[in-house]
């Protein structure tokens, strides 16, 4: 009997607290790591714009156009003699704050959607569901270019028409949850404590839904950051002389195969902005969901 | 079977419900005037009205889009400002260019993803598996932009092997339309100069475009892969000594495949929407760029029949999809 106890005992004590599990899981793949670390720089870079370059961001200086990359500009100049790489580090802030804004914005609204949509049923989750299947019916980025086309070019317009693309999937996925947590005694028991629905939906069901949710708006990311560059390259989001990396590489177009350098580091940095976004989302989703490991 | 047709029809109308009345909102609510673009700003008053009458402009609102609807079951997708040609004319005449671009990047997507995600399922966790996975973890992050300027810069600028723009040399003649592809309709009239002149103008944006699917095939074999070599069948096929060949494709491959398609038809979507950064990058004459051009002159009844049409298509595209899967997969046949 007491050898027994000894052994729960032991066991408690070795038995590895979930964090420390996350973390091993998630440290066990490079790839995440290497993502994290990247972006992680990302921020620093965007926290800590002014103080990592002399130049200003939109500041003209005609006698120095287009000037190759050198140590003075490493990525080169514009046609307005504006230093590429500040402008790349500046675009930073707009890029992963617009790409976060959006996807989380999308997120709760898609998530409080879906879960009144869950929670409540019938007609009402039907019309919801039927309303998000017309919004899916599109390929993402033509209905954002259609959104942005009619509201009119400009970075708000752009995050705006991501954010309306980007719900769809949040509803149904929190819809999806919601209907299983629905069938739980405890919602039953609160319901017949006489709660609110509201308050239910708020305090019961949605935070039971958010794991998947995190593990979407990870995912997400990278998608986002990347339509929000498209959009910038079809001169359909931020406009010049704001410096969006998209937006970069529109003006940069016409000058590429002269001035190859003033599209192409922009490119590159929207490429490894999402590329790091997309293996931190594959890193997260088998930290946070475990049946997806392989 | 009939009740997958049945669903995917009742989608499809409340799709186009939705879809027409979403873009004639929108693009009744913004502050621009197709009359006004149309005449310019010099044209007196009279004709001014003339054309608003003629465009049914004076009408409310819900009179407007009823007519519009109307439009839409007889294939009048109404005229664009822009060419003032009949909207559905112009996308068809443009169709064909897309098209041929996408099932080409298709099928290079389709044959490389499944080989790469074999392989990495095959090996997985291992260094083939690693590096299969950053390059099709690339694919979906790197920018069409980006990968068609590299390329145009390599191959155009530098080595000046292939063109970096348009369907055909600007001196060469169209081949005869028949499909509307021109690296078909050359080989149906047997012209192998005009043949190889199209396919040397479709191989570098085919690949990019391509580059953007692989990444979606390569993952899902991958992923299914790994799971069906660890069914019990497949440990009793090796436990009967069966060539490493015939476990890995006649019963691996083809097991993950069903789940691979379902995911190949809903990525059909971002195709298109790569399609359209491709065909501004390579300058390729269809759809994408009809529409990109029809935004720059808000061209509304252009960009509204683009729209349209690309739901359309993609829900069809939906429907043939779950019915190669009933057809692949027996248990849910019955």
């Amino acid at each position: 009997m007491e050898l027994d106890v000894r052994a729960t005992h032991t066991e408690l004590i070795n038995r590895p607290s979930q964090l420390r599990l996350n973390w091993y899981r998630f440290r066990k793949n490079p790839l995440t790591l290497i993502g994290g670390i990247v972006l992680l720089l990302f921020i620093i870079i965007a926290v800590a714009a002014p103080l990592l370059t002399p130049y200003e961001p939109e500041v003209i200086n005609m006698e120095n156009r287009l000037a190759p990359p050198s140590m003075s500009h490493w990525f080169g100049t514009d046609e307005v003699g504006r230093d590429v790489l500040t402008r790349i580090i500046y675009g930073a802030r707009l890029s992963l704050g617009m790409g976060i804004t959006v996807v989380v914005i999308a997120g709760l609204i898609g998530t409080i959607i879906g879960a009144f949509a869950g929670y409540m049923g019938g007609k009402f989750g039907q019309i919801i569901m039927r309303i998000m299947d017309v919004i899916l019916a599109f390929p993402t980025l033509v209905l954002a270019m259609a959104l942005t086309a009619a509201l009119g070019p400009s970075l708000i317009n752009a995050m705006l028409a991501i954010a309306i693309v980007k719900i769809p999937a949040f509803v149904r996925l929190a819809r999806s949850e919601a209907l299983v947590v629905r069938e739980q005694l405890f919602v039953k028991a609160s319901k017949t404590f006489g709660l609110s629905d509201i308050w239910i939906i708020f305090r019961h069901i949605i935070p039971n839904v958010i794991t998947p949710v995190i593990i979407q708006v990870s995912i997400d990311l990278g998608d986002a950051i990347m339509l929000i560059a498209t959009l910038g390259f079809l001169g359909l989001g931020a406009q010049p002389p704001i410096p969006e990396w998209g937006t970069m590489v529109h003006t940069g177009w016409e000058f590429f195969m002269e001035q190859w350098w003033y599209a192409t580091f922009p490119g590159i940095a929207i490429f490894l902005a999402t590329v790091s976004f997309n293996l931190l989302g594959d890193g997260l989703r088998d930290v946070l969901d475990p049946k997806s490991i392989r | 079977m009939l009740k997958v047709i049945k669903d995917r029809m009742i989608m499809l109308v409340f799709v186009v419900f939705g879809v027409s009345l979403i873009t004639f909102l929108i693009s009744n609510v913004i502050p621009g005037d197709p009359a006004r673009m149309i005449v310019g700003q010099r044209a007196s008053q009279e004709t001014y009205q003339s054309i608003r009458e003629q465009l049914g402009l004076n009408d409310p609102l819900i009179i407007q889009y009823f007519n519009y609807v109307k439009g839409l079951f007889t294939g009048d997708l109404g005229t664009s400002i822009r060419t003032q040609q009949p909207v559905l004319e112009d996308i068809l005449s443009y169709l064909p260019a897309t098209l041929e671009l996408i099932i080409i990047a298709f099928m290079i997507a389709i044959f490389f993803g499944m080989i790469i995600g074999v392989f990495t399922g095959i090996y997985n966790n291992t260094m083939i598996d690693y590096i299969g996975r950053i390059f099709s973890i690339s694919g979906v992050s790197t920018p069409i932009f980006l990968s068609g300027l590299i390329v145009i810069i390599i191959f155009y600028g530098q080595l000046d092997w292939l063109p970096s723009s348009g369907r055909l040399d600007l001196t060469m003649a169209r081949p005869p339309t028949v499909t509307g592809f021109y690296t078909v309709d050359s080989l149906m009239v047997g012209n192998l100069e005009t043949f190889r002149n199209a396919v040397s103008h479709i191989f570098l944006p085919a690949l990019i475009l391509s580059y953007v699917l692989l990444s979606t095939v390569t993952r899902q074999v991958r992923s299914s892969m790994i799971d069906v070599l660890n069914k019990e069948y497949i440990r009793t096929a090796n436990a009967n000594g069966l060539s490493k060949w015939t476990v890995n494709v006649r019963y691996a491959l083809r097991n993950s495949l069903i789940p691979t398609i379902t995911v190949i038809g809903v990525s059909f979507g971002s195709l298109l929407g790569g399609a359209v950064v491709t065909e501004i990058v390579f300058n390729w004459p269809g759809m994408g760029k009809y529409v990109v051009d029809s935004i720059g002159s808000l061209d509304f009844p252009a960009i509204m029949g683009f729209t349209i049409v690309i739901a359309i298509g993609y829900v069809l595209i939906n429907l043939i999809v779950d019915l190669l899967y009933i057809f692949l997969d027996p248990q849910i046949r019955e």
